[in-house]
């Protein structure tokens, strides 16, 4: 940019600016840093502002029993299988839509708008009742179906911008060197597809994990919670007599996503406001 | 509209066009699984949610006892019932103080981070990116303890800005609740925000902006006749997508409620339909209430779909 504000106006900006950073980086830091305090200094009259001479007590009271640790089990489970079903599934579809013409491939495209829009709010009262009429309430598999639909929009919608993204021109040059179609597209254009593949699992991951609606109407019994709801019910029965816990288990929960996330930011964000959506 | 870009197609790529020569099945093979997918966890659904809003459908059917169909009788007992309305018009007004927020917040942000100097906006954009990415429940949990009865820093804080805020409890008055809710909403919402208009900005062309400087426009009148008309289509469809998830919003509503406040005076669309159904075990009448949400998201999506029709040429 070549145009520069006068001073005056530069320094009132970042004045402002380091509010904004207060405000979105305050709550993150007081997590991790109340996750780390003794008891005593989280009840003290006056906050602590550092963690210094901290203790992981509360990362310890977070493993007693076995019930993060289940949560843990079965939050992995959803998330790993509704991203490898939701890759494959949305992988064979985005293939399908970005390098055939086919009757009804635009209403497909239009549909996965639409799908995408709908709130699970909206359909979690059927989709209870199809579970309990198909006995799996309370099953990884029974969440992992709703999972996998629930992300596939989305990653349909970017793979396909990814496969777009590899003309088409390689692989028939491939194929004027005696490749098959199937092995162009193997050798040709799968290989260059790899990144786009990653960042779209890595975004279903978040997803997933995250996803706390249609878990807690889905998951009812204590021992099949995921890590959401086994957070919410950690903080109802130790709110405002173990703090320090209920931090711990948030910071534990939080470090994978955001991991992943500050990863996968970059490609995911320009996807973003290329006009894809994420819901 | 298809077949002219069909025709577009073949011109620009022949082998594309000899290689469809023999109709081939697979690209419908290729979609079957992610269709099949669809179909099961939302279509059908679906279809069997509008089956159980017009029946009958409580405890004694949860029981055994089969389901009686009552016709319209859901959905007559629901609009007639002034609670749903008090829900309906709750759930519009803070899904639209959110989304308005949200939007001024976000925008002034993006605004900002062009008159920052470079390292201030780097810093900015980390921490934009932090609170984007953290899940809504470990924020959410994070918030409440900010606002916590007791030990809370926001109680703390404003006790020393001189208030009296010693003890004070923040979910209890149901105005109050949904300020904390609509914090916790914007704090997350923002981020989405800001990046995507600070891109949108980016690409106004500086030439006119110097062209509206020479012409002695300041620099309010140069955001509002340059700036804003410019980044109007991203504006709209950030503002959109804000309302529409705004609508649904659950978690923290589900949350803040177990930790205080009245159910009653903060229920939204999402957590009524929950007490109904889920809560209560009448499924007839909560899938009548979902029913209502759809038809009003269906009415807020139909500019959003049509905005992005529009954008996509490749269709």
């Amino acid at each position: 940019v070549s145009r520069r504000p006068r001073r005056g106006v530069r320094i009132a900006a970042d004045l402002t600016g380091l509010l904004v950073l207060l405000v979105c980086v305050f709550p993150v830091y007081w997590m991790v840093n109340t996750s780390l305090l003794q008891r005593r200094k989280i009840r003290a009259p006056d906050p602590t502002w550092l963690p210094f001479g901290g203790t992981l007590d509360n990362y310890r009271r977070v493993f007693e029993g076995d019930r993060f640790l289940n949560a843990l089990a079965i939050s992995l489970s959803v998330t790993v299988l509704t991203v490898l079903f939701a890759l494959v599934f949305a992988f064979l579809a985005a293939v399908a839509v970005s390098r055939f013409r086919f009757r009804g491939r635009a209403s497909f495209i239009v549909a996965l708008l639409l799908i995408q829009m709908i709130p699970v709010e909206a359909l979690f009262i059927s989709q209870y009742k199809m579970l309990e009429g198909l006995q799996l309430l309370n099953t990884v598999a029974g969440l992992t179906i709703f999972y996998v639909a629930a992300v596939l929009p989305f990653t349909v919608w970017t793979l396909r911008g990814f496969v777009t993204g590899v003309p088409y021109e390689l692989e028939e040059a491939a194929m004027i060197d005696g490749c098959s179609r199937f092995q162009a597209f193997l050798r040709v254009t799968f290989p260059l597809l790899a990144p786009g593949l990653v960042a779209t699992g890595v975004f279903g991951f978040i997803q997933a994990w995250n996803e706390f609606t249609l878990a807690v109407v889905v998951m009812t019994r204590e021992d099949r919670m995921t890590l959401p709801v086994w957070l919410t019910t950690f903080n109802e029965v130790n709110r405002g007599t173990d703090w320090g816990a209920v931090m711990a288990g948030s910071t534990l929960i939080a470090i994978p996503v955001v991991v992943f996330f500050l990863i996968v930011q970059g490609r995911m964000v320009s996807g973003l406001t290329a006009g894809a959506v994420k819901g | 509209m298809a077949v002219i870009t069909e025709t577009k197609r073949e011109h620009r790529h022949p082998q594309a066009a000899r290689r469809r020569t023999p109709p081939s099945l697979l690209p419908q093979a290729l979609l079957l699984p992610a269709l099949l997918s669809l179909l099961v966890a939302l279509a059908y659904p679906l279809a069997r949610q509008v089956v159980l809003s017009f029946q009958e459908f409580g405890l004694a059917q949860q029981f055994g006892r089969p389901a009686e169909w009552v016709g319209l009788r859901n959905y007559r007992e629901l609009v007639t019932d002034p609670y749903l309305w008090t829900v309906v018009l709750r759930s519009i007004a803070f899904c639209l103080a959110n989304a308005a927020v949200t939007m001024a917040v976000g925008v002034a942000v993006a605004l900002l981070m062009r008159l920052m100097s470079r390292p201030v906006r780097i810093l900015v954009q980390s921490g934009l990116l932090l609170a984007w990415a953290m899940p809504v429940v470990a924020a959410l949990t994070v918030w409440q303890f900010l606002f916590d009865t007791q030990y809370g820093v926001i109680n703390w804080l404003l006790t020393r800005l001189g208030g009296d805020f010693e003890g004070h409890s923040w979910l209890l008055e149901p105005a109050s609740f949904f300020f904390v809710a609509t914090v916790v909403v914007v704090w997350m919402s923002v981020p989405f925000v800001a990046f995507t208009v600070y891109a949108a900005l980016t690409q106004v062309p500086d030439e006119l902006m110097e062209a509206a400087e020479i012409d002695g426009a300041g620099p309010w009148a140069r955001v509002r006749s340059v700036v804003l008309p410019s980044v109007k289509p991203v504006l709209l469809v950030v503002a959109l997508l804000q309302v529409i998830w705004d609508l649904r919003v659950f978690t923290q509503i589900f949350v803040l409620q177990k930790a205080g406040g009245t159910t009653r005076d903060t229920n939204l669309l999402g957590t009524y339909i929950y007490r109904l159904g889920i809560g209560g075990g009448d499924f007839g009448v909560a899938a009548a209430v979902a029913m209502f949400m759809l038809a009003l998201t269906v009415i807020l999506t139909a500019p959003y779909i049509r905005l992005m029709l529009a954008q996509e040429k490749d269709l």
